[in-house]
């Protein structure tokens, strides 16, 4: 669904990765690591389309990213969850309008879809706080939320960077759950994050492959972590 | 193409487009002051332009078949040439027709400047004959000519000489009317697109979650379309009542003419049922263009 292919992406210096190539498979699980700064978040950004590779190519659902226009990466948005490392909201809006945002800007009915929008906020344990503005949550909240609304639509793939960056470790494990959930539903699924312990969590309960980011490039990491 | 889209987008009951957009109280407040305004303004250079081009068709017709013929001459010839004139000017062609104004209409065309109780009679005042044209005209040089030889004192006045730069003047006023309307519009297209353009920047990071969760940039662009149109056209609306009403109330009494002549006649009052859509109009396409530019400008 996303292929990458000898991808080079620079934000004006020297290039920030060289040479990626990557397949990603319909119903796997990813995880993305990597220190800090080495272009975790770019790299998810070029498989979402808010990057254009500088070189090489890339291709969104069998598309060119490069021959997209503004509304076909809107369109193939619908299909891919991000859940950004600090989560944006609408800020004026309630929690449970901000979850079905993403069916509110597709066109749908969102009073059709409020069984949904209910039980999508009863698994992330975000109903008591559906009427509470943004601002009032809590980190862990707002990534729960952050999720909430990246799976709304059961989009065919969800991007999650450092998506525990935030949170305690009872709750990053609480995400994480939801996220193999989402994979045994048949989702694809790719965790940016330097949380080796939260990688080791994921491998007892998925069969995840972990990639690297170092010196620009990306690596298969050992099966051994 | 445009027309139904444009109908569409603002008519259809979509609140949740302009829900996503935050409420902006005091910008809204000023668009809709300025549109106001604009509206206001515009009512009176349309009716500058209606009154003066009313005037200027006024005065066209009525001093397009008419002309006058003076005559000076001692008093004891004064009859003799008056009728040597009116006979050249009855067979001449092209007039309709000519008559030798009476003592008494001579005195009412002097009284406004020489007071009631002149005695005409007593003064040496040139006697004047008018002359109604037929459509087809006549020829003033050879009637000059014809005039001078049989009735030496006849002087004709065909009014063209003073006619053509009051029609002109009338004309430009007109034109003049019409081109403040498109300088208000142009103006009011500015002002608007500056808001928009403000607007788009305040809330730069609502456009990012709304392009994140893919939404389209039509999409986005109604939100703050629908919202400058709306405000415009009630805002032009408001400003377009005040200006009727400042029109009403202006002292109209027909005898002092021009001045007093601004204002709306008859069917006149429907364009200014105009005014507002197409404020709205204008606000339509300013903050269109704003709003797909800065979206396309985004990567």
């Amino acid at each position: 669904m996303i292929e990458l292919e000898n991808v080079a992406y620079s934000y004006g210096g020297g290039e920030l990765l060289s040479d990626v190539s990557l397949r990603l498979a319909p119903g796997s699980f990813h995880f993305l690591t990597g220190p800090s700064g080495s272009g975790k978040t770019t790299f998810l950004k070029l498989c979402y389309g808010e990057l254009v590779p500088t070189s090489g190519f890339a291709r969104i659902f069998d598309q060119d990213v490069r021959s997209m226009t503004r509304d076909d990466i809107a369109m193939a948005r619908r299909r891919i969850g991000v859940v950004h490392q600090d989560c944006q909201f609408l800020d004026h809006l309630p929690i449970s309008d901000n979850v079905a945002l993403p069916l509110t800007v597709a066109g749908f009915d969102v009073q059709s879809e409020s069984q949904n929008l209910a039980e999508l906020m009863q698994w992330c344990g975000l109903t008591p706080r559906a009427n509470a503005l943004p601002p009032e949550l809590s980190g862990g909240e707002r990534q729960r939320a952050a999720l909430a609304r990246a799976v709304i639509l059961s989009p065919d793939l969800i991007l999650a960077d450092e998506p525990t960056g935030n949170v305690d470790w009872e709750m990053s494990q609480r995400l994480l759950q939801l996220l193999i959930e989402l994979n045994r539903m048949g989702k694809t699924v790719m965790i940016a994050t330097h949380d080796l312990g939260l990688i080791r969590a994921a491998k007892q309960h998925v069969q995840a492959r972990v990639l690297r980011i170092s010196n620009r490039r990306l690596q298969l990491a050992g099966a051994d972590l | 193409m445009r027309a139904p889209r444009f109908l569409t987008d603002l008519l259809v009951a979509d609140g949740s487009a302009d829900r996503v957009v935050p409420p902006s109280g005091f910008t809204a407040h000023l668009t809709l002051f300025s549109a106001g305004v604009m509206a206001f303004l515009a009512v009176f250079a349309l009716a500058l332009s209606l009154a003066t081009g009313r005037l200027a068709d006024r005065w066209g017709d009525e001093l397009a078949h008419a002309s006058t013929v003076r005559i000076s001459a001692p008093d004891d010839q004064m009859a003799v040439q008056t009728e040597a004139a009116l006979r050249v000017l009855q067979t001449t062609d092209g007039i309709e027709s000519a008559r030798a104004l009476s003592e008494d209409e001579q005195r009412a065309l002097l009284a406004p400047w020489f007071g009631p109780e002149v005695p005409v009679e007593s003064l040496p005042i040139p006697q004047l004959i008018e002359v109604i044209e037929s459509d087809a005209g006549y020829d003033a040089a050879g009637l000059r000519m014809r005039l001078s030889a049989e009735a030496p004192g006849a002087v004709l006045d065909d009014h063209t000489r003073w006619r053509r730069p009051l029609i002109a003047a009338a004309n430009r006023l007109r034109a003049l009317g019409l081109f403040s309307i498109l300088l208000i519009g142009g103006a009011m297209a500015a002002m608007i697109t500056l808001a928009a353009n403000a607007a788009l920047a305040a809330n730069a990071k609502v456009i990012e979650v709304l392009r994140l969760v893919g939404a389209q940039d039509r999409y986005i662009a109604r939100a703050f379309v629908r919202r400058f149109t709306l405000r415009a056209l009630a805002g032009a609306t408001v400003g377009t009542v005040a200006g009727m009403i400042a029109v009403l109330l202006m002292p109209s009494q027909a005898e002092v003419g021009f001045l007093t002549g601004l204002g709306f006649a008859g069917a006149e009052w429907f364009w200014l049922l105009v005014l507002p859509p197409v404020a709205g109009l204008v606000a339509y396409l300013a903050t269109q263009r704003a709003a797909l530019r800065v979206l396309g400008a985004l990567s």
